[in-house]
């Protein structure tokens, strides 16, 4: 099979991804809307690595699933704590650090 | 020791009395720094004695500045390719001479002072300033080059400013003190490109090597000689109150009345007769220049004694008839007779001293009133005064054989022996003589005669040395009227006056005697003993024996005498047999009174001509230069440019999440477009 397939899937996956942030204002769809992007990512990583036949893409694929679990305690933690505080679910309502 | 040693000595005594009366302000009792003051002038005094001593065992032929023999230089002030400066004295006889009536006189007003200055807080900054004032002035006289005579002058405006404002809470002192400085200024600047236009003809800034090149490098009123004499001239005129440059001299009546005596009698205004006197090899040189000068002399002559005729403050009158008597002098130097011209420095500076203590003795007395239309009647409640002043009015008057007899008719004398058009200097000389009688009697009569006022007659009650009542005013700015303290700043709770206090009657009593037989020393045919002595000085000048006869300076004193006489008696006749006259007189001539009471509306020319379009200018930079075109287009332009560019990235960080993150896609989708752009 054509690594293009690959390629143009995880570009669909991560432009779903990304549209997904930017237009959806509760935070916790943005958080799951990230992890699609991080997957695509990921897609896209192990489709080269097998291109290649190296194994370098795999180590990488690795860590993002690292990081993205990270950042998803990081993000679930503000999203917990907003909560606690009773403040808006809203990440446009959230912008008191504006300049 | 040698004669330039006195000469350093004059300088030190006054310096050093400068630095211990202002360093010690603090820690000196009483009246102490006056008396240190007094001594230090006094030191000064007696060093110019020494150097007159010591000069007269210096041949005559060796009292010049080419033989050496009066020359000393401390150090080297400025020595590069044609300069050569050094911080050099000249100890001749005209310096000497200066120096034995500066410090003469100015002892005595010191002397005056500590009694008059006595109630002001402030005593010890008051001699401080004197002090430096007669060093300034004493540096002028002794400089052997134009650098240190530079120094001196501007020391001499500085210290003018200092004491003429030395109220300097009273509005109209503090303007009077700026508005002599800038005059003097002026005449600063006139004075210093003056040098430079001598110095770049001749290579030389000493006095030495400026006159010995004269001759060599300027033809007989080359243009650049007699630009240069001009622009000495400007110095001269500023510094001696002469037209156009006097309106200053009026308004320094601000300060304390010995301060108006030190500037009248021994320093300042004399200071301009002395550099044309000084500096006579290149008028000389520049007879053109010289008749400017014979001829704003004397139009300042006639000018101030006529101004003096209708002003009704007692110190104005003095300050004009000080204008008028310069306005002698300055004819008298630039018609090349130094020796009367000098002569009449010296019996001017004894009568004009004694007059303006005699004027400050009355001021106490009236509790600081100086207007003659509130005095009266002052003679039997001011015996001692009274005597005084008269005296000094007699000289002021050129009654026959007082002082200023001698001396003013001497220099009319030479004038007239000029011949030409300067006989009619001469005739306006003796009319400006008549009108001087008059106001000098005019003076005397509304002072002591007449009905006594309050004052007077409260002083006329208690006898002398009981202490006494004396009428207290509240105190008010005499000129304004507007109240005052008596704190630092303002003139002091009580008013001396010489009937009480001994150093006045000290310091006035030897100026009497000076005043009444100072012109012993020039009597024509007779003595000619100044002269003589300033002669080595003026040895080089080719007018040295073009002299009037004695025959002629005789005739010349009778007419002088009885014109004196006759306005005085006029004067009498005037303000004593017929007081209603005077009221008759004004009422008939008011357009007349008016003009001279305004001064001939001099202040109001200059206030038309050179105040108001300066003001305007400055009234057009604040409000349209610097608040439309500063403030509105160039900071405004700036602060505007910067507002703008950052409320654009204001804008940018909206804190919106999702359109950072929307920026952040573009951009980087923005660069992978780019890359695919440039690899296809």
């Amino acid at each position: 099979m054509d690594v293009s397939w690959f390629v143009v899937l995880s570009a669909f996956i991560f432009c779903i991804g990304a549209g997904g942030v930017m237009t959806r204002r509760n935070p916790l769809v943005v958080l799951l809307c990230l992890e699609l992007m991080l997957n695509a990512g990921n897609l896209a990583l192990i489709a080269f690595d097998r291109m290649h036949g190296l194994g370098d893409g795999q180590v990488f694929a690795l860590f993002v699933m690292v990081i993205a679990a990270c950042e998803v305690v990081v993000g679930l933690g503000i999203i917990v704590a907003l909560y606690r505080r009773r403040l808006p679910i809203d990440v446009d309502d959230l912008s008191e650090l504006k300049g | 020791m040698d004669v330039t040693d006195f000469g350093w000595l004059i300088l030190a005594f006054p310096l050093a009395g400068m630095l211990v009366t202002s360093l010690g302000w603090r820690v000196l009792p009483g009246r102490a720094p006056g008396w240190i003051a007094s001594g230090a002038i006094l030191g000064a005094f007696l060093a110019s004695i020494g150097a007159l001593l010591e000069l007269r065992d210096i041949p005559a032929e060796a009292r010049n500045l080419a033989s050496g023999e009066v020359t000393a230089s401390a150090f080297t002030y400025a020595k590069t390719f044609g300069i050569d400066v050094n911080l050099g004295i000249l100890v001749d006889p005209l310096a000497v001479f200066m120096c034995l009536v500066v410090t003469g006189v100015s002892f005595l007003i010191h002397v005056y002072s500590v009694s008059y200055m006595t109630s002001d807080r402030g005593f010890a900054r008051y001699f401080a300033y004197l002090n430096f004032f007669v060093f300034s002035m004493l540096l002028l006289v002794l400089a052997d080059n134009f650098v240190l005579l530079i120094v001196g002058w501007a020391f001499v405006g500085a210290a003018s400013y200092l004491l003429v404002s030395f109220y300097y809470r009273r509005a109209t002192a503090t303007a009077a003190g700026i508005k002599a400085f800038v005059i003097n200024v002026i005449g600063d600047v006139g004075l210093v490109i003056g040098s430079f236009l001598l110095f770049s003809e001749t290579g030389a800034l000493d006095y030495a090597g400026v006159f010995e090149r004269t001759e060599a490098v300027f033809v007989t009123n080359d243009g650049t000689l007699v630009a240069a004499c001009l622009l000495i001239l400007v110095g001269a005129f500023a510094k001696s109150a002469q037209l156009p440059l006097h309106t200053w001299l009026p308004d320094a009546m601000e300060g304390p009345t010995p301060v108006s005596a030190l500037i009248h009698a021994a320093t300042m205004v004399t200071a301009g007769v002395y550099l044309i006197a000084r500096t006579h090899p290149l008028f000389e040189q520049a007879p053109a220049a010289a008749d400017v000068s014979a001829i704003i002399g004397t139009a300042t002559l006639l000018f101030a004694a006529t101004v003096a005729l209708v002003v009704t403050d007692l110190k104005r009158v003095i300050a004009y008839s000080t204008m008028s008597q310069i306005g002698y002098m300055i004819l008298g130097v630039s018609v090349f007779a130094y020796g009367a011209g000098l002569f009449h420095l010296m019996t001017h500076a004894f009568f004009k001293a004694l007059l303006f203590m005699g004027a400050g003795s009355v001021i106490g007395a009236m509790g600081g009133e100086q207007s003659l239309d509130r005095m009266g009647g002052f003679r039997k409640a001011m015996p001692f005064t009274f005597v005084v002043f008269t005296i000094g009015a007699l000289a002021l008057a050129a009654f026959p054989l007082f002082s200023g007899f001698f001396s003013k008719d001497e220099i009319l004398a030479f004038t007239i022996n000029r011949g030409g058009w300067y006989v009619a200097l001469a005739a306006i000389g003796y009319l400006a003589a008549a009108l001087t009688a008059f106001y000098s009697f005019r003076m005397v009569f509304r002072v002591f005669f007449g009905k006594p006022v309050p004052e007077a007659e409260s002083l006329e009650r208690t006898p002398e040395g009981t202490g006494g009542e004396q009428a207290h005013h509240d105190p008010v700015n005499p000129a304004t009227g507007e109240a005052e303290d008596t704190d630092v700043g303002f003139p002091g709770p009580s008013h001396q006056f010489a009937e009480r206090e001994r150093p006045m009657k000290f310091a006035m009593a030897p100026l009497a005697v000076l005043a009444v037989i100072g012109g012993a020393v020039g009597i024509p045919g007779v003595t000619d003993t100044l002269e003589h002595f300033l002669e080595p000085t003026f040895e080089d000048s080719s007018y040295i024996n073009d002299h009037p006869t004695d025959g002629a300076e005789w005739a010349g004193l009778a007419f002088g005498g009885a014109i004196s006489i006759a306005s005085i008696a006029l004067a009498a006749f005037i303000f004593l047999r017929r007081p209603e006259l005077r009221v008759a007189i004004r009422e008939r001539f008011a357009g007349v009174h008016r003009f001279l009471f305004n001064r001939w509306y001099f202040d109001e020319l200059y206030n038309a001509a050179i105040v108001g379009p300066v003001a305007a200018a400055g009234r057009f930079g604040r409000t349209v230069v610097e608040s439309r075109f500063v403030d509105g287009f160039l900071i405004g332009g700036t602060t505007g440019v910067v507002r703008a560019g950052s409320s654009f990235a204001r804008a940018i960080q909206s804190g919106l999440i999702r359109a950072y993150a929307l920026l952040l896609v573009l951009g980087v989708a923005g660069i992978a477009l780019y890359f695919l752009i440039v690899s296809s």
